[in-house]
């Protein structure tokens, strides 16, 4: 189904099914006011830096689309890209504690035994349920939507990781070293995805996107109606993920 | 459970010697703060001399131990050395709070900056050794820092499969 179908009411129902309420659905469907803001003139562009010294404006919201549909079984390039840019690299004895800023998941119909792929990080919620809880502030979301946590700030209570429906963070167990001087990491924090937050702040995509051979990630602007990601959004059906729980997380997927 | 008996107060020294000090107090608080301003003083006038006669933190003479600073790029810093060393740590904070929580990048008191400029020439790190930048003094001050569980520490590092 898509929006160029002629019937008006299935229309409808294409641009609400898909999340991205159009300017005129934000009342109909509450929770998924994704364009709050759409077409401001100079809201950042995925392919240009914000000036030195500029804050991160909260017209902007970077968000990820992801096609499952595109997603090759077996390939690993967008987890190793990321964790080889982040640092991601400790091998503990007990592989469960290892860090795990992005994992990618299979759904299995069991009827039809038809199997999805799709790679699974933080969904940088607009309404973060791993900010609600954290008793110390570190858990945060940065003005253009990006969910963060403030490594200064955090105890490592890891309270987050139990309120994310997401299984989107991770701790840290042990000393580490090399790190990537962009990338600070150490023990006794909880971390995940960034979105690439310094690589985005350079004007570059972040590294999982960058690195799918396949394309079928792609990075951007939400709030910019003629970003190429916020087209799509309103041309293809997109899914979020556990949207019942109506986090109006900035990761969408298609073909699931 | 025994309870011993408390031992009896022998009220009458006790509250001679209470008595005894306050009316002393006055006194003593009187010459502390003269002693207070005459210390201030003496400080005021010795800290003028040795800013101006010396730019090292201690005198020449040798006597006192002093932190070997190795300022291993010329330069500016972000701000005049006396200002650095009382208030870099406040700067840091300040940065830490408007780079991570409000993106702002690029700016001068950036940690990353500070390290780039004051790596050491030898080891390109401001740690290792009480020669580095970073370590040295804080040895000498006694400061124990946990910002390189995270940070790197070395100028220029690229970490393993980072793409440019
Ligand atoms: C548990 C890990 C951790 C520790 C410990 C830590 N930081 Fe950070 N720091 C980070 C992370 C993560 C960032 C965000 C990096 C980014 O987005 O570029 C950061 C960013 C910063 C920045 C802004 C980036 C820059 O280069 O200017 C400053 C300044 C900073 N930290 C200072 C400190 C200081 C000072 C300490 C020690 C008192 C410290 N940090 C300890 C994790 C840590
Ligand atoms: C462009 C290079 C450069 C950068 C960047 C820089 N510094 Fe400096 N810094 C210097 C130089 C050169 C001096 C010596 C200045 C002098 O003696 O007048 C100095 C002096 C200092 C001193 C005083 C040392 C002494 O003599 O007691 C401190 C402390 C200091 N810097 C800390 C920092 C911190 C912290 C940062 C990051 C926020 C930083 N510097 C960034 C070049 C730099
Ligand atoms: C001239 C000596 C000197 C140099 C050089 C120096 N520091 Fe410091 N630093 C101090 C002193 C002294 C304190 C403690 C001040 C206090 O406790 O009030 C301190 C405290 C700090 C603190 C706060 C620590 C805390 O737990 O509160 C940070 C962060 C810090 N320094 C970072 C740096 C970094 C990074 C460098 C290297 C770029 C550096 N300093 C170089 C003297 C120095």
């Amino acid at each position: 189904m898509s929006s160029q179908d002629k019937n008006p009411r299935r229309a409808f129902l294409a641009a609400a099914g898909t999340g991205v309420a159009g300017l005129g659905f934000t009342v109909i469907a509450p929770g998924l006011h994704l364009m709050a803001v759409a077409g401001n003139a100079d809201a950042a562009n995925a392919a240009d830096a914000r000036k030195p010294g500029s804050a991160a404006s909260p017209a902007v919201r970077w968000g990820l689309l992801i096609d499952a549909n595109k997603c090759a079984p077996g390939c690993r390039k967008c987890i190793d890209a990321c964790h080889s840019e982040n640092g991601v690299t400790e091998k503990l004895p007990d592989p469960r504690q290892n860090s795990q800023w992005i994992r990618k998941i299979e759904l299995v119909d069991r009827r039809t035994g038809h199997s999805t792929q799709l790679p699974m990080m933080c969904q940088h919620c607009a309404k973060p349920p791993c900010v609600d809880v954290c008793p110390t502030g570190a858990s945060m979301k940065r003005a253009d939507g990006i969910v963060l946590v403030d490594r200064h700030i955090c105890i490592g209570c890891r309270y987050c990781m139990m309120a994310c429906p997401y299984k989107a963070r991770s701790f840290v167990h042990t000393p580490l070293h090399e790190q990537n001087p962009e990338v600070p990491r150490g023990q006794g924090c909880v971390e995940g995805c960034t979105l690439c937050v310094h690589r985005v702040d350079k004007g570059l995509q972040p590294a999982c996107v960058e690195s799918c051979p396949e394309g079928a990630m792609s990075f951007g602007d939400l709030n910019d109606a003629s970003s190429a990601i916020a087209k799509q959004i309103a041309s293809v059906p997109t899914t979020q993920v556990r949207a019942d729980l109506r986090l109006d997380p900035g990761v969408r997927y298609q073909g699931i | 459970m025994n309870l011993k008996a408390l031992p009896q107060r022998r009220r009458g020294a006790e509250d001679a010697q209470r008595n005894a000090k306050t009316l002393a107090f006055p006194l003593r608080c009187l010459s502390l703060r003269l002693c207070a301003s005459a210390v201030r003083f003496f400080l005021l006038a010795f800290a003028a001399f040795a800013i101006s006669s010396a730019p090292t933190l201690a005198d020449e003479g040798g006597r006192t131990a002093r932190p070997a600073i190795d300022i291993a790029n010329p330069g500016k810093c972000v701000a005049p050395a006396e200002e650095m060393r009382r208030n870099h740590m406040e700067m840091l904070k300040h940065q830490r709070d408007r780079t991570l929580r409000q993106g702002v990048r690029g700016e001068a008191a950036s940690l990353n900056a500070c390290i780039e400029c004051h790596a050491s020439k030898q080891t390109g790190s401001v740690l290792g050794s009480n020669d580095n930048f970073c370590q040295g003094c804080h040895a000498y001050a006694a400061v124990k820092l946990d910002c390189f569980e995270c940070h790197q520490p070395k100028a220029g590092f690229k970490a393993a499969g980072v793409k440019p």
